[in-house]
């Protein structure tokens, strides 16, 4: 099985993250193209021809997105997505650190789509080494005359600034993102009005992920139809894939969109070590819910992943094998999501909460039958009642462990409190405990 | 009746004070250096307020944490409230509220490097800390850091390093101590780092191996030679 490596194609080769390099393998060429030869009507047409969906999650067609920027004179913005926080995910780490102006020039491509003339790239504080080299970049880019005023001597004038944030996973949420940028605490705020109308500064805002403004750069350098070529149905193009957890070879895999989930993890990533089989995997990061065994051979597109009640996300594949017991998993991911939820709504902030604590219970021993139940309806509760999908992310996969596997909850719940049971037991002392064994109880 | 505020609680608030207003810049000493830094970020956007968190991480790089201190001046320098400053720098998790160390350690525990084992190797390297008393590090477990291809690892000062095992704690936790450079040629941003091979990367044990759970063994035996609770008085 091998890759189809489009984004990726010269990622090895040696000094990339300089100008000079990355301008005698063709870059920057379609920033020309787009700036002297095409109109913003026409590069925003073709990237809406490309379908190119956005590659941060939600997966909205990144063409219909900039189509909504009202025209006018007023200022508009762009974002780029930078802030990597999916646990699973970790493509925009590579691409930053080894191909940073493949970014710089998606974002001018995509601010002369939105018409737009001040540019952020809001990455996360974790990601220092990556944020130098964004950094050093931009002003290589600076110097070369790409970025700043009236671009090559054409009407289009762009500056870019590289905006790192200070660890809170929320901040990837576009709203939340919005309110980090302008200095606050990272609230998600109430849609509509969508960041397309009012976003950064009350101004129309295109924001966009790292890995969606890197294509663009290629379906303006090489045409919406090339572009086309890769996919299936609606899933057009390629996807670098982050496979991590009990895999053998763990990274990043360009794909092209639409290859059977298990060459993906089996040919790709190696499976999961020798002797130990798949339980379950997560298709697209840990927000998305998780899929078994029997749908590995479905198609690994947006549509396949919808319809088998999961999503595509981020396509960051976490694949889970026999030997892990998914209680302590799912209490881990519910921890996640309790520590980073920004308190503002109320089903999210409880929810996360008392799954916590009901997960905690089942762990140590004092579960009851009831609690699962609970579990459950603690989940059905958070779905769709919050303003960002914060809560949603950790009730969907949950929730999905739940239903295919309510059979090892059970189990586990009954075994915890056995043991427990036995633990009190050997408090008592020798003599009672021998007792209680005889009389058959344990 | 009032119960008593817990511990903390009754020195927090100061009831009977005015709230602090934004500070007068001529009262407020701000380091040169600060000042200019933080100016500098703020020219960089269309309003000022952007520059917050730019501004709190440039102060707590100097202050070690974001002080009462280190607050004033930003505000000083921001001409915002120092509350407004204290309720962004308490929402991020990078922005330290109290003096736990001016560096950082963070162990990445989250879903991937759960699957892998992270859990020991944090304990490891508290363990390893706490023997080799590490002072002046803000050492804990972090969220998901985006690396999972390395998992479990390690952020040290910004600085990636990766796959982990617990036998690594005692070299990252003396490195640190000496102020060396932890695992050299192991780390994300070093010149030829790679991957091990697929061997050598085999996920440790479960992170609670005796509480497995569907068709496990239990570790009964063990529980039943806990000696009797009155041997141990």
């Amino acid at each position: 099985m091998a890759e189809t490596r489009v984004l990726l194609a010269n990622i090895d080769e040696p000094g990339l993250h300089t100008i000079s390099v990355y301008e005698r393998l063709g870059g920057y060429r379609a920033m020309r193209k787009a700036l002297l030869e095409m109109t913003s009507d026409e590069v925003l047409k073709e990237l809406e021809d490309s379908g190119l969906r956005g590659r941060g999650g939600a997966g909205f067609a990144m063409g219909k997105k900039a189509s909504f920027i009202p025209k006018g004179t007023m200022d508009k913005y762009l974002c780029c997505n930078a802030d990597e926080s999916e646990p699973g995910a970790f493509k925009d780490r590579l691409l930053m650190q080894k191909n940073p102006h493949l970014l710089i020039e998606g974002c001018i491509i995509g601010s002369i789509a939105a018409g737009a003339n001040k540019g952020f790239i809001f990455i996360r504080g974790e990601y220092t080494t990556q944020a130098n080299i964004l950094d050093a970049a931009v002003a290589e880019a600076y110097d070369r005359g790409f970025l700043g005023e009236r671009i090559l001597g054409s009407e289009h004038s762009f500056d870019l600034v590289v905006h790192r944030g200070q660890g809170a996973y929320i901040c990837g949420e576009e709203t939340g993102l919005l309110d980090a940028l302008e200095g606050n605490r990272g609230n998600p705020r109430l849609k509509p009005p969508f960041p397309a109308n009012q976003g950064l500064y009350q101004g129309p805002t295109l924001i966009n992920n790292v890995e969606t403004l890197c294509n663009a750069t290629l379906i303006i350098d090489k045409g919406a139809e090339w572009f086309r070529g890769y996919g299936q149905g609606n899933s057009t193009g390629t996807k670098i894939v982050s496979v991590s957890g009990n895999v053998q070879r763990p990274g990043n895999y360009e794909i092209e969109l639409g290859i059977p989930v298990r060459d993906v993890i089996y040919g790709l990533a190696g499976g999961p070590p020798e002797g130990r089989e798949l339980k379950c995997f997560f298709p697209g990061g840990s927000s998305a819910p998780v899929l078994t065994k029997e749908h590995l051979d479905l198609p690994f597109t947006y549509e396949a992943m919808a319809e088998a009640g999961s999503m595509l996300g981020t396509a960051s594949v976490i694949v889970v094998d026999e030997s892990q017991p998914l209680v302590p998993l799912a209490l881990r991911l519910a921890e996640f999501y309790r520590h980073e939820s920004c308190g503002k709504c109320v089903p999210c902030r409880e929810g996360t909460n008392w799954t916590v604590k009901t997960l905690e219970r089942i762990d140590e021993g004092e579960g009851t039958p009831m609690d699962l139940d609970i579990l459950e309806e603690v989940q059905g509760n958070i779905i769709g009642n919050c303003l960002c999908v914060l809560g949603d992310s950790m009730a969907m996969p949950v929730a999905s462990m739940l239903k295919h596997f309510r059979a090892e909850f059970e189990e586990h719940m009954e075994a915890a409190r056995r043991r427990r049971h036995l633990e009190d037991m050997a408090t008592f002392g020798a003599g009672e405990l021998a007792a209680v064994q005889e009389a058959g109880a344990v | 009746m009032t119960r008593p505020l817990p511990p903390g609680w009754d020195e927090a608030v100061r009831l009977e004070e005015d709230p602090a207003t934004v500070p007068d810049p001529a009262s407020v000493d701000v380091p040169a250096d600060l000042r200019a830094e933080i100016e500098g970020y703020m020219a960089k956007y269309p309003e000022r307020h952007s520059a917050t968190l730019p501004a709190l991480g440039a102060a707590q790089r100097r202050h070690g944490w974001c002080s009462p201190e280190a607050i004033q001046q930003v505000a000083a320098v921001m001409q915002v409230t120092p509350a407004f400053l204290s309720s962004v720098a308490t929402f991020y998790d990078m922005l330290r509220t109290q003096p736990i160390g001016s560096r950082s350690l963070y162990v990445c525990t989250s879903v991937a490097c759960h699957l892998r084992n992270a859990k020991s190797v944090f304990d490891a390297i508290v363990a390893q800390a706490a023997e080799q008393g590490l002072e002046d590090v803000d050492l804990r477990e972090f969220e998901c850091l985006g690396a999972c291809d390395m998992a479990p690892m390690a952020s040290i000062e910004g600085r990636y390093v990766g796959p982990l095992d617990e036998s690594d704690a005692v070299e990252i936790v003396r490195a640190l101590k000496d102020g060396h450079e932890v695992l050299p040629g192991r780390g994300l941003p070093d010149p030829g780092f790679a991957l091990p091979a697929a061997s050598e990367q085999e996920p440790g044990p479960s992170e609670e191996p005796d509480v497995h759970p569907a068709g496990g063994t239990w570790a009964d035996a063990e529980i039943l030679d806990v000696p009797p609770a009155e041997e141990e008085e």
